[in-house]
């Protein structure tokens, strides 16, 4: 069982830094990943423009037929989303434990270039741990 | 410190007393003042080797720094004399002083006499740094190798020491070891004090 599909990060002008695929549906080459990326970056910023509240900060989450889309912006624009199985809870806190291992594997290494495509190994490492831990707690609730 | 009413009447740095060095500071901004070292010295050198040496160089000053207040504060104005004894102090009493804990291992290299190694499984400088593919064995503990340098070099031990990655069995990450290999005058003297 796979709760998870596949983990997006996108910069701040909506190019797409970081993509994994996590078990066997949905899966993307390439080229579908970047464009989901940047198709995402713009539906986003529409719906911020669109919505009848005032200051909302965009869709956080896209319900479907057959996938769920949470979505986290960070305060500097960079938008982690992951599409997950329909239903599956407790998603915005997978995406605050991503974003803390970003800020933590990612921005304080200093060979990374800021909006540049994400390749740390100690993020990979990290980010497939709290994934895995992710879907243990899962199994368990 | 911020928020403290009282405010003290400003002293002389020399009139204070020696802080005890129970402080800390936050790991995160160390990390980013790091960051920022490795990624400033970058933008001055054309090698990796350079790069190192900048590192290194960086350490140096704060070892040299490290043992005089060290010696002062913990030993009574002493230092050691002795081989085995100013590596057992930088294994332990530097090392808590600078990241909170003894070091994981002190040993003696096999094929030379001449050569310690002191090694950590997850050295603090390296805690958020991945090193790209590009820049092969380059080490951020050179840092580290500088300060142990400043250190031995200050107490009348010149050395030569460098850090490596060392991997490690059923383990992602390698270690990195600190290698010194001391200058022969310092095991001619050792020889002689018996």
């Amino acid at each position: 069982m796979a709760a998870i599909y596949s983990l997006y990060i996108i910069n701040k002008s909506g190019g797409l830094i970081f993509y994994k695929d996590y078990g066997s549906s949905g899966r993307m080459d390439t080229n579908d990943s970047l464009r989901v990326a940047s198709l995402w970056h713009s539906m986003h910023a529409i719906s911020q423009q669109l919505s009848p509240t005032t200051g909302c900060q965009g869709i956080e989450l896209l319900e479907a037929d057959t996938f769920d889309l949470h979505c986290f912006q960070s305060l500097t624009g960079t938008k982690f989303f992951v599409v997950s199985e329909p239903g599956t809870q407790h998603m915005d806190n997978l995406l605050k434990v991503i974003y803390e291992l970003y800020t933590d594997y990612v921005l304080k290494n200093p060979f990374y270039e800021m909006e540049m495509p994400i390749r740390c190994d100690l993020f990979d490492i990290n980010l497939t741990q709290a994934i895995q831990k992710d879907r243990v707690a899962l199994l368990g609730r | 410190m911020i928020g403290v009413s009282k405010m003290k009447p400003y002293t002389n740095v020399l009139d204070r007393p020696l802080s005890k060095g129970k402080l800390e500071v936050s790991l995160s901004a160390f990390a980013f003042l790091f960051s920022e070292l490795v990624q400033y010295n970058q933008t001055q050198v054309d090698n990796i080797a350079e790069l190192e040496r900048r590192l290194e160089d960086a350490g140096y000053a704060v070892g040299a720094r490290v043992l005089e207040l060290l010696c002062h504060r913990d030993k009574g104005n002493r230092r050691e004399t002795r081989l085995l004894g100013i590596l057992s102090f930088v294994h332990s009493t530097v090392w808590k002083v600078l990241f909170g804990k003894v070091a994981d291992s002190l040993e003696k290299g096999t094929e030379h006499d001449d050569e310690y190694m002191i090694s950590e499984k997850e050295l603090l400088v390296n805690r958020f740094i991945s090193i790209p593919k590009d820049m092969g064995t380059f080490n951020c503990g050179a840092f580290v190798a500088g300060i142990v340098r400043g250190v031995l070099d200050s107490a009348g031990f010149p050395a030569i020491v460098t850090a490596h990655f060392v991997p490690m069995d059923g383990q992602q990450r390698p270690r990195t070891t600190i290698l010194i290999k001391f200058a022969e005058e310092v095991l001619q003297r050792e020889a002689r004090l018996g």
